[in-house]
């Protein structure tokens, strides 16, 4: 019988993954010396199911990877071994590394193995002397390592069938590991009238000739454990008579005296390979697009199919009646009721797609141990609002800007435990992560206990760099705004941490692009704060509907700044024609939409419009508008589904009407008007500004 | 439009199903076109459809349906013929095409639809003469049912955004 057993690979990876997850946080809780035996057992166990599955599935990598790991964790497990430091780190070395094999057989690429060899040889040399000959069977190859006699004395308890277990299948799996002797002790067997079918009389001498090792045995008892005595023991060396001849079975079984007294004889022979790996199937296996939902979730989603059902099934017969003032109005009501269920059904199953942020929050414990070794620094991480739940899209696309905040926050924020010692702080700093909902919006906040913002030297970088200038009258709140500026690194010295061409602006650009803003306040000595705003979901934006020409457009709530009427005196024509409007102490250029959208019969006389002023990338611009309609929610949809990438165009939406209406992409715009210089950040607008005034 | 729907559906019926594949046809300019009748979604009547920018003058807008959103093209423009005013004969046909690995859903103005026919497809004759004209690479074939000819398309190429139409005309009237 053949499975095709790819088509469980998906889930195998998954829960492999969500397996790595608690092996990682469970490391990073042991403390050593003082470990908690229930965190070893969680830990072993997530690396023993990782072990099962991959060897079920045939990435002997990956099983034999994992199982030099179970080895030491079974030996701290039994105590037979003190856990260390240096054992943590290795631990945790060795998840990153399963972590990649993992996704390089998930990708089906073939993994690179360095990793885990350099890390396999590390876990020999601590498992190291006599435990060295029985773990050692990371190399897989048959030869140059040698095979083992065991001795496995088995004496199932009466009651063993009825757990359900049987001991032929235990042996012949046995005889899968090597070449296995069986002596059956039968003496056991009552006679004929005392005879009970249901219960096990026999019991066995094995001797198994193995390149496995010990643990390997033991796994396969590991079901009847407590149902049985079980003994494995190793024969001393390698004998030379031959097997026939010596075996001669003890007439009494005592489990106790096993060792390795009674010479036995036996051929040296490989252990047959483990498990072939399986030829990897073709198929491409995309990225992860399943969604684990609670049953809760589905249920008051049922539920309320189930109201709505009932709803509908009232409108209809109310439909069916004549006409009157009482079925009118109750035809009213049970409108106002599909209303309300329908905007419940649509809440739920948003929620579907919501996981609580404890997604992101559970990678942080790692990062900030690692950053602050290297460092030298001791930090505290404290997590709150784990629960708060956020799109599945938007976490995904939240974490990387987020590890830039966390990393930025150990390595600028925090001081050396003696400046905090100096300043008469505890000189562990403490790195809060914040989540919680506030409206429509999700809020995370990452708040350090450090030095806070340099205000003085950001300035002064600022007017090295001509981003502002030395006369400039800043607020502390606009001087902080300056590091989102792209270039901007206040790190003296480029380190490992930081500097790493990756800025502020671009956390900002990523949280932009998901309709987000970010904002940074800071007290001297006492810490900063960056508050993260996003939306819930990325498939609802609050949107700005305004008229352009007959048509009408979406432009996203978030991006707009204000909007006005433009007092003629106030603009001018800098360059290619294009004009600017003085708006207080800022130079505002002025996309005609209608012009860069290509439509007839909008107002063309700049008093009689309305403008926009939205800002994309730290750059405002104006737009103008024929008029401003309502605002409201709007269901993102895609236009290149079944068309093509507009420039200009986020998306589409269908307005109450039916109607279809376009969603306004600011920085597509931006580009669109030519007024981004090619290659640049800046604004062609800020040049021609200078020359105009010069 | 419902009577001209439910006369076509009542012709998918009847048209016989011995492994010939059936082609919807519609008018435009005097000419009868036929595409395959499983690329076909369903026929709308024409509605106010939105804008988009800087689109190709071919590409009328985009249309809710159902709330996917659907883009409309005129096939008169896409083959450069002269444009007429829509009226109420004048449907969308929505159709299903797979372009570039994807399902692509699209409109299709068309002056009216015609009727449904069961061809062999082995009896399609090759395009003729006209392969220096653009537009043949729209044609997939001609057919003759009884007296009349029928230009079958490739809606692939039809709907494929990036192969340019040309001005000329495809089958002179």
């Amino acid at each position: 019988m053949s499975i095709d057993l790819s088509q469980f690979f998906d889930v195998f990876f998954e829960e492999s993954f969500e397996g790595l997850d608690v092996m990682e946080a469970e490391l990073l809780n042991l403390q050593p010396g003082h470990e908690d035996s229930e965190t070893i057992n969680t830990i072993f166990r997530a690396a023993h199911s990782i072990k099962g599955g991959s060897g079920t599935f045939g990435f002997t990598s990956v099983a034999n990877f994992t199982h030099v790991l179970e080895t030491l964790l079974d030996q701290i497990r039994d105590g037979r071994r003190q856990l260390t430091a240096e054992h943590v780190n290795l631990l945790l070395q060795s998840v990153d590394c399963l972590r990649a094999l993992l996704t390089a057989l998930q990708a089906e690429e073939t993994p690179d193995l360095s990793n885990a060899n350099d890390l396999k040889v590390k876990f020999e040399v601590i498992l190291g002397g006599e435990e060295s000959a029985s773990s050692d069977t990371v190399d897989n190859a048959p030869q140059g390592r040698e095979s083992q006699t065991y001795q496995v004395d088995f004496k199932p308890l009466p009651h063993l069938f009825k757990t359900g277990n049987e001991p032929l299948y235990m042996l012949s799996e046995l005889s899968e590991l090597g070449d296995l002797e069986t002596h059956a002790f039968c003496d056991a067997i009552p006679e004929i009238d005392d005879f009970n079918p249901e219960d096990c009389y026999l019991s066995w001498r094995l001797y198994l000739t193995t390149s496995q090792p010990e643990s390997a045995i033991k796994e396969i008892f590991e079901w009847v454990e407590d149902d049985a005595e079980i003994s494995v023991t190793l024969c001393g060396g390698l004998f030379e008579d031959d097997v026939s001849a010596s075996a001669t079975p003890e007439p009494e079984f005592d489990k106790e005296k096993t060792t390795g007294k009674e010479t036995q004889n036996i051929d040296v022979t490989k252990a047959p390979l483990a498990a072939k790996a399986k030829p990897e199937t073709s198929k491409k296996s995309a990225e992860s697009t399943s969604i684990r939902v609670g049953i809760d979730k589905v249920d008051s989603l049922i539920n309320m199919v189930g109201e709505l059902v009932i709803t509908q099934a009232m409108l209809t017969q109310l439909g069916e009646q004549e006409p009157t003032e009482n079925t009118l109005a109750a035809m009213q009501e049970g409108l106002a009721q599909l209303a309300h269920n329908t905007r419940d059904l649509q809440e739920n199953v948003m929620r579907i797609r919501m996981l609580p942020i404890s997604f992101v929050f559970s990678r942080f414990p790692r990062l900030v141990r690692d950053t602050s070794q290297k460092l030298n620094k001791q930090v505290e991480l404290k997590l709150l609002g784990e629960q708060t739940e956020l799109d599945k899209t938007v976490m995904e696309k939240i974490s990387d800007p987020m590890v830039h905040l966390v990393r930025n926050s150990l390595d600028h924020g925090l001081e050396t435990p003696e400046d905090r010692i100096r300043a008469g702080k505890d000189p562990v700093g403490t790195v809060t992560l914040n989540a919680f909902h506030q409206g429509g919006n999700i809020v995370i906040e990452i708040m350090d206990d450090g030095r806070g913002l340099n205000t003085e030297k950001i300035k002064n970088k600022a007017i090295a760099n001509g981003l502002i200038q030395a006369t400039d009258e800043l607020t502390t709140e606009e001087v902080n705004e300056l590091i989102f500026r792209p270039g901007f690194s206040t790190a003296d010295e480029v380190s490992d941490i930081s500097g790493r061409g990756v800025g502020m602006d671009v956390v900002r650009r990523n949280i932009q692009a998901l309709n987000g803003s970010v904002e940074v306040t800071s007290a001297k000595g006492v810490g900063s704060t960056f508050t993260i705003r996003l939306p819930l979901t990325l498939a609802i934006l609050d949107g700005q509907l305004v008229k352009v020409a007959k048509h009408t457009y979406i432009i996203p709530l978030i991006s707009i700044v204000e909007s006005l009427q433009i007092q003629i005196k106030k603009v001018s024509k800098v360059g290619n024609g294009l004009e600017v409007l003085r708006l207080r102490d800022e130079y505002i250029p002025i996309l005609r939409l209608y012009q860069l959208f290509n439509h007839d019969g909008a107002i063309e006389e700049l008093d009689k419009t309305l403008l926009v002023v939205v800002e994309s990338d730290n750059h405002k611009v104006g737009l103008l508008v024929d008029d401003l309609l309502a605002q409201q929610q709007v269901v993102i949809k895609s236009l290149e589904a079944n068309y093509q990438k507009v420039n200009g165009i986020s998306g589409a939406t269908i307005l109450g009407d039916g109607r279809v209406s376009l969603i306004v992409d600011i920085s597509g715009l931006i580009k669109l008007s030519g007024l981004k210089r090619p290659g640049t950040q800046e604004l062609l607008v800020e040049q021609e500004l200078d020359e105009a005034v010069s | 439009m419902i009577t001209e729907k439910a006369s076509i559906n009542e012709q998918v019926i009847l048209a016989d199903r011995d492994g010939d594949t059936q082609f919807l046809t519609f008018m435009m300019a005097g000419e009868e076109y036929g595409m395959d009748i499983l690329a076909v979604q369903e026929i709308r009547g024409w509605e106010e459809v939105t804008a988009i920018p800087n689109s190709p003058q071919y590409v009328n807008g985009a249309i809710n349906l159902r709330g996917t959103i659907v883009p409309v093209i005129d096939l008169r423009v896409r083959f450069g013929l002269p444009q007429i005013d829509y009226g109420a004969l004048t449907v969308v046909i929505v159709v299903s095409v797979v372009i570039k690995e994807a399902t692509k859903i699209m409109g299709l103005v068309v002056d009216a639809v015609s009727d449904v026919y069961s061809i062999d497809e082995e009896t399609a004759k090759d395009v003729p003469d006209f392969q220096d004209s653009e537009n043949s690479q729209f044609v997939q074939g001609l057919v003759n049912v009884g007296e009349k000819m029928v230009v079958l398309l490739n809606l692939k190429k039809i709907l494929d955004l990036e192969v340019k139409h040309s001005e000329q005309l495809v089958v002179g009237g």
